[in-house]
């Protein structure tokens, strides 16, 4: 058996607050698979994100990136091939411009000089934003912010992209385009998500987490389609998406 | 709340002091003032060289005049009470307009008000040519400690946001009827400041995972950036110069 | 608020300067050894914070406004050490990029508005405490008495500085008792928004308050109700306290007394102003010349400034050795 993009195995998980948020989480993704993670508020998503490149550490349970399994003395490793965007760009964009917010990861691998120019251009290339590199990160609109944030990552060559909540605060065009982007990028993504549309045009697999575990895992179709399921943990499509994908 | 100064003064234009590498700049601009201000208050023909030469170089930076002239109030309660000074000063008194006031004091209120002058036209053309992200990379170019920098890096980027979440914020108040008059009134508004410091404080936990997710070990990554080279040094070293020799010639003489 | 250039001689603002640099090197060096990393963008977003809160308006009186000095709420809220450090970024910011005071006045503008109030401001609070219950409305009131006396150390601390400094021969008493005076006036102000931005900050996050680690949870939830206006009463004895202790040093003779009187009349037909703009009131009075008062009152203030600092920078090292790496725990 190849190795998964990701996998991460029983994790648990409490804050020092004692909410338990992921109790015995298992997840597999593939390499090349697009999958969305769906899951009401407080279900441990944006939780599992942070595990996923090491920023939170597991109580127990093992996270595996590629062969590498996540210990203190691979973290950079991991952080390099998981790239995480935030939800709030603004979280994400905290250098004075995009270059220089753009070039603070490749940096820290090390890069400098014309090496490190050239991956900033070619990150910036990859979301069609290569014109926004001298503007100030709050003189950007909202899916430029998104896309800028995405170029932030892919500017460290990951293997595996998780987005938290890409296609919220866009306006309609901003979310076509930045389906667009994702799709055109070739990369493991693991995108999560409560724009059950955006998941259902970008994924073939859903998973569904609820209580700091998965509670449905299959196909985004099946999945969006099972209105007891989505309605069990407090999901719903959109009034107008009846039956989606059939 | 008199001038705010939520607006950064940055003027966009393109001129040989807007090009000019901010650590030359800041050098020049720190030179220049420290002679100014040791330049004897009795050398009025220096301060009038010095005028000459702030003209030359608002002309040059393209700074409008009125912009100087507004930004130039922040002085104003300083300039106000150096117009007391020779009402209250001590030492010899001597008529003016039929007033007894001190010789002495005169030659104070003439001292700050020229200073400060000035000294303020000098900080607001630095400002109108540089944008503060450059003043912060001058500042580290100059050996300024690095977690200052940084620090001040982030306040930069993230104080209009912050400042937006409080005006927000009393917006919503103002929109439900909340017209304070009283510091006893204070409250609703001193409790949407302490709510925008937990914002302020939950975001900054939020850009540090940003940051460790993107490899920060603890040390802002040193970035290609231009550093001031022998001309540009030569260049704005001119500024500081002229300001040197005319204090000294000030000093000798009076 | 910040001074310009040229306002003191150049040996004061050399000596303000080293006395400044050498404190924030050492409070860096204390920062970097126990707080890390994560200390940065922390400190970094706080201090868009004070300096979002220094500009914004709070009511005063009959529609005027004033604005926040914020060193003592900001060491009560991030300790003496970070709070010094972000107030001292904010003051340097603000003069280079905003043309907000003098560039070679930095020394004296830091040393005043940050180092002073920030260190002074928590060994006030720290003493404070002491008398007041353990209770959220203790630290609360306690923030409020600390900031308070912070803006009259701030005065006082010009004061001294325009007693070796001036390039003019003004009487120092002049200076001191209309600096003291009016400061102790913005300072109510001042001890009513901090004591309640602090107060807003412990009932949604009391591990956010510095000062207040001490508590348990249950002394926490103890709000007993020191009301606005407690506060604002005990913030005027304060002022009167001082203002007596002040007046002491200050009225010499008769004349002393005449000096009080138009003292206060100068400063309340200017109230609105000095409230709002200016860190000084107009010094339209003779003052009493007399060199021993002057030094007496400046060596007073003076010894109670350098052991207020004192106790504060002795109260940060002990805070930070008492509770190793809180921040690191809290991730």
């Amino acid at each position: 058996m190849t190795n998964p993009a990701i996998a991460a195995q029983g994790v648990w998980f409490t804050y020092p607050d004692g909410r338990e948020v992921l109790q015995g989480l298992d997840l597999r993704v593939e390499e090349g698979e697009r999958v969305a993670l769906l899951g009401p508020n407080g279900a441990g998503k944006t939780t599992l994100a942070l595990h996923l490149n090491g920023i939170h550490e597991a109580e127990s349970g093992a996270i595996h990136v590629g062969e590498l399994e996540l210990n203190p003395s691979n973290l950079m490793e991991i952080r390099r091939r998981v790239g995480l965007v935030f939800q709030d760009p603004d979280d994400q964009l905290f250098m004075p411009n995009v270059a220089e917010d753009v070039a603070f990861g490749p940096a820290n691998l090390g890069l400098s000089g014309a090496e490190l120019d050239a991956r900033v251009t070619e990150a910036l290339a990859a979301v069609e934003a290569g014109s926004l590199a001298d503007r100030a990160p709050h003189h950007l609109s909202g899916g430029e912010r998104r896309r800028v944030a995405i170029a932030t990552v892919l500017a460290m060559r990951p293997d595996v992209l998780v987005l938290d909540e890409p296609s919220s605060g866009l306006d309609p065009a901003g979310r076509r385009e930045l389906v667009a982007t994702l799709q055109g990028l070739n990369i493991t993504q693991l995108v999560i998500t409560h724009d059950l549309p955006f998941a259902l045009e970008l994924c073939k697999r859903a998973v569904i987490m609820d209580g700091g575990r998965v509670v449905a895992d299959g196909s985004a179709a099946e999945i969006l389609a099972n209105d007891e399921l989505l309605r069990n943990h407090r999901l719903e499509m959109p009034f107008g998406f009846n039956q989606a994908g059939s | 709340m008199g001038v705010g100064h939520a607006h950064a003064l940055y003027i966009h234009e393109h001129t040989p002091i807007h090009r000019m590498a901010p650590e030359a700049k800041l050098v020049a601009a720190f030179a220049f003032v420290a002679a100014v201000a040791l330049t004897p208050r009795e050398a009025v023909w220096a301060f009038a060289i010095y005028a000459v030469t702030i003209a030359v170089l608002i002309r040059t930076a393209r700074v409008p005049a009125r912009f100087v002239a507004v930004r130039l109030t922040t002085i104003a309660p300083f300039i106000v009470f150096a117009l007391f000074i020779p009402f209250i000063a001590s030492g010899e008194q001597v008529e003016l307009l039929g007033v007894s006031v001190s010789r002495d004091g005169l030659w104070g209120t003439w001292n700050v008000v020229a200073k400060a002058t000035i000294g303020a036209t000098v900080s607001i053309v630095l400002a109108a040519t540089t944008e503060i992200p450059e003043i912060l990379r001058g500042m580290s170019v100059l050996r300024v400690p690095a977690p200052l920098t940084a620090i001040a890096l982030f306040m930069v980027r993230y104080m209009e946001l912050v400042a937006q979440e409080l005006g927000r914020m009393r917006t919503a108040m103002i929109a439900r009827g909340y017209d304070p008059r009283w510091l006893w009134q204070a409250k609703p508004i001193a409790a949407a400041a302490g709510a925008t410091f937990v914002r302020s404080y939950e975001r900054g936990e939020r850009v540090h995972a940003a940051m460790l997710a993107r490899g920060y070990a603890g040390a802002m990554p040193e970035l290609n950036h231009r550093r001031a080279n022998r001309s540009e040094w030569l260049m704005s070293a001119s500024l500081p110069v002229l300001g040197i020799t005319v204090a000294l010639v000030a000093l000798v003489v009076t | 608020m910040h001074a310009p250039d040229g306002f003191l001689n150049a040996g004061t603002a050399i000596a303000t300067g080293v006395v400044s640099v050498g404190t924030v090197g050492a409070a860096l060096r204390q920062t970097s050894n126990h707080l890390k990393d994560r200390q940065v963008p922390l400190a970094g977003i706080t201090a868009a914070f004070i300096f979002a809160a220094q500009m914004f308006n709070f009511p005063v009186a009959a529609g005027t406004t004033g604005h926040l000095l914020g060193a003592a709420m900001a060491a009560i809220l991030l300790g003496p050490t970070v709070g010094a450090l972000v107030v001292t970024i904010v003051i340097v910011v603000q003069a280079l990029a905003f043309a907000d005071g003098g560039l070679t006045a930095l020394g004296y503008n830091v040393l005043n508005m940050a180092i002073i109030p920030a260190f002074g401001g928590y060994a006030v609070f720290r003493l404070v405490r002491r008398v007041l219950p353990r209770s959220a409305s203790g630290v609360i009131g306690a923030a409020g008495i600390a900031s308070l006396v912070s803006v009259v150390f701030a005065a006082m601390a010009f004061s001294i500085e325009w007693l070796f400094g001036a390039t003019v021969p003004v009487p120092f008493d002049t200076v001191f008792g209309a600096m003291v005076g009016t400061h102790s006036l913005i300072g109510i102000g001042e001890a009513v928004i901090a004591a309640l931005v602090v107060g807003s900050v412990l009932a949604a996050r009391p591990d956010l308050v510095h000062g207040a680690q001490d508590l348990d949870r249950s002394e926490l939830a103890n709000r007993e109700p020191i009301k606005v206006r407690v506060v604002a009463i005990a913030g005027v004895l304060v002022a009167l306290f001082l203002a007596t202790v002040v007046s002491q040093f200050a009225a010499g003779g008769p004349d002393g007394l005449e000096k009080v009187a138009s003292d206060t009349g100068i400063i309340e037909s200017e109230q609105d102003h000095a409230l709002s703009n200016s860190l000084f009131a107009q010094y339209a009075t003779e003052g009493v010349d007399n060199e021993s008062l002057s030094l007496a009152l400046a060596g007073v203030a003076g010894t109670l400034i350098t052991l207020a600092v004192g106790f504060g920078a002795f109260y940060a090292v002990r805070d930070r050795s008492g509770q190793p790496n809180q921040d690191a725990a809290r991730s």
